[in-house]
């Protein structure tokens, strides 16, 4: 049976010389970087060059990088890193309602332990208005974060206009972006971007599943969340996941190569992909800036019973809300950009990645062509 | 502590059954043997009339209490302290040190009750009774011990055999009847909090349960599926080891859509349901179906609904929970264990096949003649569905 992967977002196949290079330093370079032997000093190295090779492409310093254990840890460590190195200036953040889950559990857990949080929409159009965003800033205000690109619709976030404006209004603020689906896809500099804080995962990248980073402007204070033996520069104890590191640096490098061609490539797929599906009746595209998401709305079928039959034809997508009737999760994007109920629950998302082709884009559009009316069919009432 | 070595097994009902006894105490021990196997070495003995198991080796405690507990049949369980050898001072050693080891204070009325089997044994069993009587009060009155003879809070056996054995304290055993002393029956098992209630309380009283689960791929998921074979796995800790039968009924719930009126659907698909349950039963030698319909909760279980249903098939259908409050069911739920994963939310008919205002009150005759519309199309829908069930064997 084909398997055609259009859930790019959710993760990514890892690639082969990040497998190899994962094995090469678990089975020979496997010293502990801590350690005083040339076995720990082999092992640091890969970590060394892992921050070379960040640094390189966010156009910083490899000392402001900092190896986690994936996305969700880096936004954990840079909101309440954040929160409790500025406890002194103040209590209130300002955050767009669209983030992850990783960033707005972080939110209300601060919420319940006394800080006061203000959330900012999008508009219709799925995104962020600057001049609000700003107008929430307060003298008290410590952090501000906003995702770079959605993950459920793909909209992009005027992430250097939202900069200018807030630091004008508290030039101490911390800014923090959560750059998990945009780093790799489109330019990610903190310098242009006017971002004290990114968040990166490098499962998202065809890297290892384990591994990411948050890089730290230099001179900008921030705690640690997690407490030990003091590695990097003890801004996060525990033995650095060496392998995974190495993993997320090759997959770095990998990803870079021909960017701008694969990103051509990755962007024609989306095109046509929303482009045929839309010529069905009653399908609409929810789709926005970025070049590997396809949000679609298949009016009249439900978004689990789609996945799951797309799923029986080899192909893999990601729905929004989850089929149950004890317990309706819907989607807070696709609220806030004012789709109607029939639209929300029948929402797909398709994602891309650098090694998808048009077969397969044409393939999963036939199926859908075929199954689409048979699944509309047997509509509930 | 020192680890416990013995338990005395105590049984309810099947103490009572005659020339039966002998059977439902074999299966007991049968029961008892499968399950302590994996935990080490044990004997389990039938003797005197009581059922006695004994540790051979070192054991998980913890493990051990958990499945004997869960073992239908068994009214409690009493852990034994053992003298091996009958001098009295040893008999005394043991009867401190057993109530030290299960007793954190002593505030409490107590009476010694010895049964002297060893007729070689000196001392009469009222004399042991004063003389013990005397050393325990001896050790604790001053912690508020006292004796009372006509209704004692705690009642200290003593058996002189071979041995001596000394137990007091009565761990809770599920009640029930021995697995594999009642027949068979065949569960019809959805998701939900009250299927697995249902098969749990009729493989209380002896019955062989095996299950039934209907999968409408693409409409239901693995996940779903994966779910009811969790739930079927906690209730086979306690009723033994279950097949679960695994049935492909998109097609025929298609076919229902197609040619039904849509707010029967339920009903005519549940009808279905049965029948087809019915077949696997007799293939499979069970006796009954089981379900957990309850009156009342939603539109395919009021008491029209329930009727006509029934109506379905020949075969007796058991519905414990029928009288049941969702709270009770629910409370019930959580004590065997079911509830968390029951409510995972993870959907086995997915509602898209629900009607918006389904029928409560439907006539046999009606919902007979909507049914002859599937006539010629349903068959082989239902032979094949059968043909191509999936067995699952829980345990």
């Amino acid at each position: 049976m084909r398997e055609i992967y259009f859930d790019n977002s959710a993760t990514t196949r890892a690639y082969p010389e990040v497998v190899e290079t994962v094995t090469k330093v678990m089975l020979e370079d496997y010293g502990n970087p801590s350690s005083l032997h040339n076995k720990g000093l082999d092992a640091e190295h890969y970590v060394r060059d892992a921050a070379k090779i960040v640094a390189k492409h966010l156009k910083c310093q490899p000392e402001e990088i900092i190896f986690t254990s994936g996305g969700t840890e880096s936004n954990n460590m840079a909101i309440i890193g954040s929160v409790l190195a500025r406890r002194r200036h103040g209590k209130h953040i300002v955050v767009s309602s669209i983030e992850h889950a990783s960033v707005l559990s972080v939110m209300a857990f601060l919420q319940n332990e006394g800080y006061e949080v203000t959330y900012v929409g999008t508009d219709a159009s799925g995104h962020v208005n600057p001049e609000e965003f700003a107008a929430a800033v307060r003298e008290d205000t410590i952090l501000a974060s906003c995702m770079h690109v959605n993950n459920e619709i793909g909209s992009v976030q005027p992430i250097a206009e939202i900069a200018k404006l807030i630091k004008e209004k508290n030039k101490d603020i911390y800014f923090h972006v959560d750059c998990i689906q945009s780093f790799g896809k489109i330019p990610v500099i903190p310098k242009t971007m006017g971002a004290d804080l990114i968040s990166v995962s490098g499962h998202k990248i065809h890297g290892p599943k384990g591994s990411g980073f948050l890089y730290v402007k230099k001179g900008l204070l921030i705690r640690p969340i997690i407490y030990g033996g003091g590695q990097q520069k003890g801004m996060r104890s525990g033995t650095e996941n060496v392998p995974g590191i190495a993993g997320l640096g090759k997959a770095i490098e990998l990803t870079f190569t021909n960017f701008d061609e694969k990103m051509t490539k990755v962007s024609a797929l989306k095109q046509h992909l929303v482009e045929e599906l839309t010529k069905l009746p009653e399908v609409f595209s929810n789709s926005h800036e970025a070049p590997h998401i396809a949000s679609i709305s298949f009016v009249g079928v439900r978004a689990e019973v789609m996945l799951h039959t797309l799923e029986n034809e080899g192909i893999f997508v990601s729905s929004g809300s989850a089929c149950s009737s004890n317990k309706k999760r819907e989607s807070a994007v696709l609220t806030s950009i004012g789709l109607d109920e029939p639209k929300i629950e029948s929402t797909l998302r398709f994602s891309f990645g650098e090694d998808n082709t048009m077969e397969e884009v044409d393939e999963v559009v036939a199926v859908i062509n075929r199954i689409l009316p048979m699944l509309r069919h047997y509509v509930r009432g | 502590m020192n680890q416990v070595k013995m338990f005395l097994v105590k049984y309810a009902e099947i103490g009572t059954k005659g020339k039966n006894r002998y059977v439902f105490e074999e299966q007991l021990c049968k029961r008892l043997r499968l399950r302590l196997k994996p935990l080490g070495e044990f004997s389990v003995r039938r003797d005197f009339g009581r059922i006695y198991v004994e540790a051979l080796s070192d054991y998980d405690y913890d493990e051990a209490l958990s499945r004997m507990t869960k073992i239908f049949g068994i009214s409690g369980l009493c852990p034994v302290t053992v003298s091996e050898d009958l001098k009295y001072d040893s008999i005394k050693k043991a009867v401190l040190d057993h109530f030290e080891n299960w007793y954190d204070e002593f505030n409490f009325s107590f009476k010694v009750r010895t049964r002297r089997n060893n007729k070689a044994f000196p001392i009469n069993s009222m004399q042991m009774d004063m003389e013990l009587g005397h050393e325990l009060l001896v050790a604790h009155e001053a912690e508020g011990l006292h004796v009372d003879v006509h209704a004692p809070s705690v009642m200290l056996d003593v058996e002189i055999r071979d041995r001596a054995y000394i137990y007091s304290k009565i761990i809770p055993g599920p009640g029930g009847l021995p697995v594999g002393t009642n027949g068979k029956a065949l569960s019809l098992l959805s998701g939900g909090i009250d299927s697995p209630v249902a098969t749990y309380m009729i493989g209380k009283r002896g019955v062989e349960m095996s299950g039934v689960y209907y999968n409408s791929p693409p409409y239901t998921s693995l996940r779903a599926l994966e779910k009811v074979e969790k739930l079927g796995t906690i209730v086979s800790q306690y009723s033994g080891p279950m097949k679960l039968f695994v049935v492909n009924f998109t097609d025929i719930q298609l076919a229902i859509y197609d040619n039904c009126p849509h707010d029967e659907l339920t009903i005519i698909m549940k009808r279905i349901m049965f029948k087809i349950a019915e077949r696997i039963a007799e293939q499979e030698g069970a006796q009954s179906l089981v379900t957990g319909e309850s009156i009342g909760q939603v539109s395919s279980q009021t008491m029209a609904s329930l009727s006509v249903i029934d109506n379905a098939v020949d075969i007796p259908v058991f519905r414990p929970v029928i009288g049941m409050d969702k709270q009770e069911i629910v409370n019930y739920s959580e004590k065997i264990g079911t509830y968390e994963t029951s409510i995972e939310p993870y959907e086995d008919c997915c509602t898209i096949f629900v009607d918006k205002h389904p029928v409560t009150k439907p006539k046999l005759e009606t919902i007979e003649k909507h049914e002859k519309k599937l006539v010629g199309i349903i068959e082989p829908l239902i032979d094949k569905a059968i043909e191509t069930v999936e067995v699952k064997y829980l345990k």
